[in-house]
């Protein structure tokens, strides 16, 4: 693979923002609750407002430095189009909703579950399978999301090769 | 079809009740009492903490508690929303309660009672013995994760934070004198209409309960009438809420940027100018009174009496407070020309009369204070205008003045009338007094208070109008119209007058101290939307100008 770090860099920022963009614009026309700013960021300080600015740099960060995994991905199946950078994004996303969401009340210090119930301390909403809780268009949304950010790395590796 | 409900009381129903807010609060504690024993049920909506921790966006929280003896509640939650026009079904979600969620809105029911599905509603009953509590908390969310609300100790602690809230912020009331009670309950009801985000006032939180029932006359107030402004910002100020009377003007100066130079008669808590009208033809209406309206045709209206309200409302705040911002200072001049332009064109009124326009005498009247207004803030340095401004301002004013006294004024009956040239009488014109275009002692408006009385008055209130409006059902008597006459009894110094009318008033309050915009001349009931902020501004201010009078 023949990029340098500068651009991936660049270039993973630019998948990140395009993925926030994807779900922010989901809760802003009303298809779907999940804010996963807010998740991450109550993960650190139940304080709301503090939460969705953290939450936002923490999850941008990480979004950022997940790229370099997809590049990995590329580099050690040689694939390097935009359309297998989709179809990473979209395994990532499944896995998302069906695995990682819905473990969140096992490992969320601030959200309820539906066995143990509201406390002072957990009172987030968790997000059930598939994140349909935050409502039925959320999985749609979240797919999108994580396959335009595997289509934006692809299309990167793909230019750059 | 009705739309929804959520109700709370005991199942037995030979029960009676009674009710109060919590001293100087929005807390309202109502005592349900039955031949088994009696409980008390508090309702609030818990006060936001500015985002220390984590809360739900909105929440109505009840506490209920057995207070003698054993009484079997029921509890039953119908919700309906958008107008009844989705039908919504709640999902059971093990300990988290109960939710509704459509589009990116959630309602989560959590509750410590148990609760079941009864076709669309949910519906439980509950046995309190002495000093058993139970809690149901009501938590909306939009676009967000929704935040449960915890109950029990959590629950107390919220209702404690709130009720000490209130009492801080009603302890900021400097009125002192004996209504204090009746004062501070307005003060809370106008914080109450207070959209928090933004500082707009509305008229009122509800839609089309009616102005004579069964007739016509339903409207939609969950707006902010500029029209309300000039008082409003008084009433504020006069009682120390300083911080939310720059509020409500820092709004108005920024949601009429829009239309500006115009000013268009109402606009909704964001500062939105189209409000279309639309009926809800599906719903049965109070007492059956139909039509139900959403949005109101009002706005399309020309009303030229708001100029003067918003530069009066500026005044007032800024009365020895410096100069104002160059955009504000701007925009104020700009309603100037306008004035100048068009007060010799006819308009709808304070009274938003649908039909013809007329040349109403108060719609001058306001031009006259839009203008006096500005010029005063220019003499005392709030804002520059320039000497070509000065002087056609002065020169309007004058003119306005001499039409107001040459043609409002009616020799044959003695008094200002209604319309330019006319011989009819509307209580719009004691605020000539009020805003002080005239001395309230001045013959000419003592002939115009008791020609209004003559004409308007009844059981020691006024109609707001003489003139038949063209819509169907006699509308009651309007509350604010007779707070205006007691302002002026008191501004002539007349205050056994004023004290004896203002208790008169008094009596008209609910069980809760609130008033509609109208009162049932023959019951004593409110009429119309529920509560009205600007009935509530009429009694601060007059209660004010009684305190004045008083010194």
């Amino acid at each position: 693979m023949n990029m340098s770090l500068v651009y991936a860099v660049l270039w993973g920022l630019l998948a990140t923002v395009a993925m926030t963009a994807v779900l922010r614009a989901s809760q802003g026309f009303g298809w779907s609750r999940l804010s996963l700013p807010l998740l991450v960021g109550t993960f650190f300080t139940g304080q709301r407002d503090r939460a969705v600015v953290w939450g936002y740099l923490i999850y941008v960060i990480g979004g950022w430095l997940f790229a370099f995994l997809y590049f990995l991905l590329f580099d050690s199946i040689g694939l390097y189009t935009w359309w297998f950078g989709a179809l990473a994004g979209l395994v990532h996303g499944l896995f998302l909703l069906v695995c990682a969401l819905p473990l969140l009340p096992f490992v969320h210090p601030r959200m309820a579950s539906e066995y143990h119930g509201v406390t002072a301390q957990r009172q987030l909403e968790p997000p059930g399978f598939m994140a349909v809780n935050y409502g039925y268009g959320t999985p749609l949304t979240t797919l999108a999301a994580q396959t335009l950010y595997g289509a934006v790395l692809g299309a990167f590796v793909q230019l750059a090769n | 079809m009705r739309g929804g409900s959520f109700s709370l009381r005991p199942r037995d129903p030979f029960f009676t009740t009674t009710r109060r807010y919590v001293d100087r609060t929005a807390v309202l504690e109502t005592d349900f009492t039955t031949e088994s024993g009696s409980v008390r049920l508090l309702d609030l909506m818990p006060i936001d903490d500015g985002g220390r921790t984590l809360r739900p966006m909105r929440e109505v929280l009840r506490a209920v508690e057995g207070m003698a003896g054993t009484v079997e509640i029921e509890v039953r939650l119908d919700l309906r929303p958008d107008y009844a026009r989705r039908r919504v079904r709640p999902r059971r979600r093990g300990r988290l309660g109960w939710t509704y969620a459509w589009g990116d809105e959630v309602l989560v029911v959590h509750t410590d009672m148990a609760l079941r599905l009864e076709g669309d509603a949910l519906v439980g009953t509950v046995t309190l013995g002495a000093g058993e509590r139970r809690y149901l908390s009501l938590a909306y969310t939009k676009s967000d994760p929704a935040v449960l609300p915890p109950l029990g100790k959590q629950a107390e602690e919220r209702i404690a934070d709130t009720i000490h809230w209130w009492r801080e912020w009603a302890g900021h009331c400097r009125y002192a004198g004996p209504y204090r009670e009746a004062v501070v309950r307005s003060a809370v009801t106008l914080k109450l209409l207070t959209y928090a985000l933004s500082g707009a006032i509305v008229a009122a939180p509800t839609t089309s309960l009616p102005e004579a029932i069964g007739k016509g006359r339903n409207w939609d107030y969950r707006y902010c009438w500029l029209r309300d402004a000039g008082l409003t910002t008084q009433a504020l100020l006069a009682t120390g809420y300083r911080e939310e009377a720059l509020s409500f003007l820092g709004w108005m100066l920024h949601a009429t940027r829009l239309s500006w130079p115009e000013l268009q008669v109402m606009y909704d808590v964001f500062g939105r100018t189209r409000l279309a009208e639309s009926e809800l033809v599906h719903l049965a209406g109070y007492a059956g009174s139909r039509p139900v309206r959403i949005g109101n045709d009002a706005y399309r209206q020309r009303q030229l009496d708001i100029y003067g309200e918003v530069v009066i409302a500026a005044c007032a705040a800024l009365a020895g407070n410096g100069r104002l911002d160059t955009e504000s200072a701007r925009m104020l001049a700009g309603l100037g020309d306008v004035v100048c332009r068009q007060w010799r064109e006819s308009d709808s009124s304070i009274w938003e009369v649908r039909g013809p326009l007329r040349h109403y005498t108060f719609s001058k009247v306001m031009c006259w204070a839009a203008l006096d207004g500005l010029l005063r803030l220019h003499d005392d340095g709030a804002l520059t205008l320039s000497p070509t401004k000065v002087e056609a301002f002065g020169r309007e004013r004058a003119a306005i003045e001499q039409a107001i006294e040459r043609r409002g004024f009616n020799a044959a009956i003695g008094s200002y009338a209604s319309v330019l040239d006319g011989d009819k009488v509307d209580a719009s014109l004691l605020l000539m007094a009020c805003i002080g275009y005239k001395d309230a002692s001045d013959p000419r408006m003592r002939a115009t208070y008791d020609r209004i009385h003559r004409r308007l008055g009844r059981n020691g209130l006024l109609y707001r109008y003489e003139r038949f409006d063209g819509i169907d059902g006699i509308e009651g008597a309007f509350g604010i119209c007779g707070f205006w006459a007691i302002d002026n009894l008191a501004k002539r110094g007349e205050l056994a007058a004023a004290e004896g009318r203002f208790q008169h008033m008094l009596a008209y309050a609910n069980d809760l101290g609130l008033y509609g915009e109208e009162i049932d001349i023959a019951s004593g009931a409110a009429l119309g939307n529920f509560p009205q902020a600007f009935t509530h501004v009429g009694l601060i201010n007059a209660a004010v100008a009684i305190e004045r009078a008083r010194a």
